[in-house]
């Protein structure tokens, strides 16, 4: 059974006029890998900063173990931040950054000291207790804030992008490495990200923001194979995403072809967004009673050709192992699994919200 | 190669030749003025001078209300400078542009209006009189002189204070906070080694010129109220005694050295505790 450990009740911040966060509802279970995901603006830093105290929310509670925690500053939160540029102690060495907190606290010296070495050890940076945290490499210094904040031992760890200054191979091990600090240490960890494949691979929960709202909470699997809008199917990969209407269940029509899908419960002739995922569509040589088309570009991405082809009045991005040159006609193929159904937004203020 | 060095080495020779002139040569004949007597002969007794108690107690003076504008101005910035850099950049901007609009004035010209202000029959007693107050007793007081140099020479201290503070990224307070501190931890800890670069400046320009002034300490500290530097001014314009005035210009210049090889060696031994 999963215990509750921060609940999130209708959040709202405002900047100026600007609502930042709008009835913001979430739960966060003990020794869950909760992601923030969502494009710059769309109020995921602003909702950690309010969890570690840095701001205060307009209205709503803010719910760990079940008292309200919303006025209390974040030197009394039992959280703590790894931030995004690091923000070390550029005037203390890399024992005395991390001995900070527990200094604070009025821990003993050898306490103190255990917890050091048990912090670098975490991080893979043994021995380093007297180095200059200026001249750290940046992957090492990302390190030393992680040891920093872990030494607290936080409820919660709050990390702020914290990968998004380092170079990518970095930021790939780093991943595994986060995850696997997170099962050591036994800490709920709260991660803000624009980059949806940091939160694909890492989170055991993924929450899609965008515009103050929560699109969709899943699985990663959940929030990609099963968008529950298109905000979330283009935002997360690459998708195809075509206006269709429902024919009945599981037929869905699409550029004036009728396919079968596997969704159900949707309205006869109601209209709806079909997503299909680039890798799901297959090429082949042109056939009768196929939709057919004509490649128009083509980019080489090291792992797979992208591919677009006119087909239907539509541009299809398709990514391929396989080589196609352009002005190749093609017959592109679908299976029923791949064809995602979603509800089209119902005003035009939620349709705005996908736009963007 | 070669020649780009010669030509960067042309655009030092003003330089040169100007500190050579203006610098290093002044700076010479107060030295051999302040160890020669009117014929021309090495003599150690213009520098001794400065043990004679008339000498000494203005020097002590001086240094003493150095130090106590230092201070004062040092923590009246440090508040100001913490709320300014907490501000928005614009609006913090523009309350450090009205602090520094002191020195768009002259300093002989804001001097006098302190004068005008602590006079016997000036604004304050008079404001004081409205209330029924006593009068205060101000010009001529090492208090007036204090509030005088506080006044022209706080803008020294705001300004490198300030840009140090507005340099520290925001996010390192939060860390502090973060791991625990509060605000008081916070500004001992992070706060005051960080931007201890911009207050050692600060003291810097405050300190010295605070030292060697003799136009403030005349306006506002009159003739009984004799900082080192006026004993100097009155030695080269009154007594017509170069030698002695060169000589207590020296000494003056000793104190100077001494604190400047003080915060170098301070500076030094933090970088490399850092």
């Amino acid at each position: 059974m999963k215990r509750e450990i921060l609940r999130l009740e209708n959040i709202v911040k405002k900047f100026g006029k600007l609502t930042v966060l709008d009835e913001i509802l979430l739960s966060i279970y003990e020794n869950e890998f909760v992601t923030l995901l969502g494009p710059s603006g769309c109020g995921k830093t602003t909702l950690l900063r309010i969890i570690g105290g840095f701001e205060q929310p307009d209205a709503g509670r803010v719910i760990f173990n079940g008292k309200d925690i919303a006025r209390v500053p974040s030197n009394k939160r039992p959280f703590n931040t790894v931030f995004q540029k690091y923000s070390l102690f550029n005037h203390m060495t890399v024992e005395e950054n991390i001995a900070f907190g527990p200094e604070i606290s009025g821990k003993s010296t050898d306490y103190i000291r255990g917890k050091i070495s048990y912090a670098l050890k975490l991080v893979n940076l043994e021995g380093y207790e007297k180095h200059d945290v200026t001249k750290l490499s940046g992957g090492q210094q990302q390190r030393i804030a992680i040891a920093r904040a872990i030494v607290n031992e936080p409820k919660i760890l709050l990390l702020d992008e914290p990968l998004s200054a380092l170079d990518l191979k970095l930021r790939r091990s780093m991943r595994a490495e986060l995850v696997r600090i997170k099962k050591e240490t036994g800490i709920t960890f709260i991660f803000v990200t624009h980059d949806q494949e940091e939160a694909l691979s890492m989170s055991d929960t993924v929450v899609v923001m965008n515009q103050g709202y929560i699109q969709q909470i899943g699985t990663p699997e959940n929030v990609y194979n099963e968008p529950e809008n298109a905000f979330v199917a283009d935002f997360i990969g690459d998708s195809n995403i075509i206006d269709g209407v429902m024919v009945h269940d599981k037929l869905v029509r699409i550029l004036g072809r009728e396919y079968p899908c596997v969704d159900v419960g949707f309205p006869p002739e109601s209209p709806v967004d079909v997503q299909i995922r680039p890798e799901d569509i297959t090429l082949d040589e042109p056939q009768e009673d196929a939709l057919n088309g004509v490649v128009t570009k083509v980019g080489f991405w090291g792992m797979s050709y992208d591919i677009y082809v006119s087909a239907g009045g539509f541009e299809w991005l398709i990514q391929s192992i396989h080589r196609r040159e352009v002005g190749e006609e093609v017959s592109l193929h679908l299976d029923p699994e791949n064809i995602q159904i979603m509800v089209k937004p119902q005003s035009e203020d939620e349709a705005k919200l996908v736009e963007d | 190669m070669f020649r780009s060095i010669g030509l960067r080495n042309l655009f030092l020779v003003p330089f040169c030749v100007w500190a050579g002139i203006f610098i290093f040569v002044p700076v010479v004949f107060i030295i051999y003025y302040g160890l020669t007597d009117t014929a021309g002969n090495f003599t150690w007794d213009n520098i001794s001078m400065i043990l004679r108690r008339e000498y000494y107690s203005s020097l002590r003076l001086s240094v003493l209300l150095a130090l106590v504008t230092t201070i004062v101005c040092l923590l009246l910035a440090y508040p100001l400078c913490l709320i300014l850099v907490e501000r928005a950049k614009s609006s913090g901007a523009i309350i450090i542009l009205l602090f520094v609009l002191p020195l768009w004035m002259n300093t002989l010209l804001s001097t006098m209006a302190w004068q005008t202000i602590f006079e016997h029959d000036g604004i304050l007693n008079q404001v004081l009189r409205i209330f029924s107050l006593p009068d205060l007793t101000l010009i001529n007081t090492p208090t007036a002189v204090v509030i005088g140099m506080i006044y022209n020479y706080l803008p020294y201290m705001v300004l490198p204070l300030y840009v140090t503070l507005s340099k520290i990224d925001k996010s390192i307070f939060e860390a502090a906070k973060d791991l625990g501190a509060s605000a008081w931890q916070t500004f001992w800890k992070v706060t005051l080694p960080l931007s201890l670069p911009g207050a050692i400046s600060g003291i810097t320009m405050v300190f010295i010129p605070a030292l060697t002034t003799f136009a403030i300490s005349a306006l506002l500290g009159g003739s009984k109220l004799l900082l080192i530097g006026n004993v100097i001014e009155q030695e080269f314009t009154v007594e017509y005694d170069w030698h002695l005035g060169s000589a207590l210009s020296s000494v003056l210049m000793i104190f100077i050295i001494v604190y400047m090889v003080l915060t170098f060696a301070f500076e030094q031994s933090h970088q490399e505790e850092d």
